[in-house]
């Protein structure tokens, strides 16, 4: 059996984690939305 | 997973393949191939990054419309067989995170697709969520076995958002390809509900093969056959498409008009004995998926 605190912890950092790399990509994705929106030639 | 020592888990945060499921991602592949199709035979293609967003953006949508259809119907998720294991009705979520993940993603998703493409596009996805869980889950569903006729234009529009995303505008052909997956939900959810027919019957949804049994479900699912024959044809004579598409269009429909013949000569009223039902929700799955290819390839390789 696994202690409720450790899978509470375990559960919590699982989702920051995800979290955190979804709204790094949205923010990635955002920038190149923006330039492709301007219309900004590499 | 681990057991857990504790009486109500529906108290833990929800673990991220909960959250997952919510969206009920096997769902998502068909809707999102059928908005990239929509995307990928328009005339003229958004830059890159702006075309993912926008299938990105409907593949969103369509996670927040599974989320919100299991929100609201959590106590007949718990009553079937089939969905008794989704993590609301066994516990494992608790009911308002999925409510409040639902509205999220459905928000976010417009927001994105109205910042990416256009206006036209994030109304037509702001419209498809409300039709699924308002007009279909909320109202039609519970009332009427004529739930998924009307129902099944909410899964109609990702071909048409996916246009719109691109062009800006309305067309014959995206209209075409809207009515194609309109008139093909009935035969395609029908089949399946024959052959589950008891589960539905246990959670009180007033299916077809529930409310006026086998028979007429299964004329029901010929006429539909023919007439989605009739319009998935269309296009080729009309010349919105070219012959990749039409030759694919016809041995296509040929093969869904045998399977639904066969149907309707079935007699049989055990789930067991429902062969053919099963063969043509097997089959019309595989249909949608290689005629909305076709519409792609005709585009590419024809013109």
């Amino acid at each position: 059996m696994v202690k409720l605190e450790e899978e509470v912890v375990r559960r919590q950092r699982d989702r920051a984690r995800i979290t955190a790399w979804l709204l790094g990509a949205f923010v990635v994705l955002l920038f190149f939305i923006t330039i492709a929106k301007t219309g900004i030639n590499w | 997973m681990p057991a857990i020592e504790m009486s109500n888990p529906a108290a833990l945060p929800a673990d991220w393949r909960d959250i997952l499921a919510l969206t009920k991602p096997r769902v998502m592949r068909l809707v999102v191939f059928s908005g990239l199709c929509g995307l990928l035979a328009a005339p003229e293609l958004p830059p890159l990054v702006l075309g993912f967003t926008a299938i990105l953006c409907i593949a969103l949508a369509a996670g927040a419309c599974g989320a919100l259809n299991q929100w609201y119907e959590v106590e007949l998720d718990a009553k079937m067989r089939r969905t008794a294991k989704r993590p609301l009705p066994a516990g494992r979520m608790d009911r308002g995170a999925a409510l409040h993940f639902g509205v999220g993603l459905g928000a976010f998703s417009v927001l994105l697709m109205g910042l990416a493409t256009n206006l036209l596009a994030a109304a037509l996805l702001a419209a498809s969520i409300l039709f699924y869980v308002l007009i279909y889950t909320v109202w039609l569903k519970p009332r009427t076995p004529q739930n998924i006729v009307i129902g099944g234009a909410a899964g109609a529009f990702p071909p048409l958002i996916g246009w719109v995303a691109a062009t800006g505008h309305f067309a014959a052909l995206p209209l075409l390809l809207f009515g194609i997956i309109f008139l093909w939900t009935p035969p395609h959810f029908w089949a399946l509900s024959m052959f589950v027919r008891s589960d539905y019957a246990a959670a009180g949804i007033p299916m077809l093969p529930v409310v006026a049994g086998p028979r007429t479900t299964r004329k029901q699912i010929f006429v539909y056959t023919l007439l989605l024959a009739i319009a998935a044809v269309a296009p080729w004579p009309l010349g919105l498409t070219g012959p990749i598409y039409g030759v694919t269009a016809i041995g296509l429909n040929l093969g869904f008009v045998i399977l639904a013949a066969r149907v309707l000569a079935n007699r049989a009223t055990e789930p067991a004995q429902m062969d053919p039902e099963k063969k043509l929700f097997a089959y019309s799955i595989v249909y949608l998926f290689v005629l909305f290819g076709a519409v792609v390839a005709d585009r590419w390789l024809a013109w």
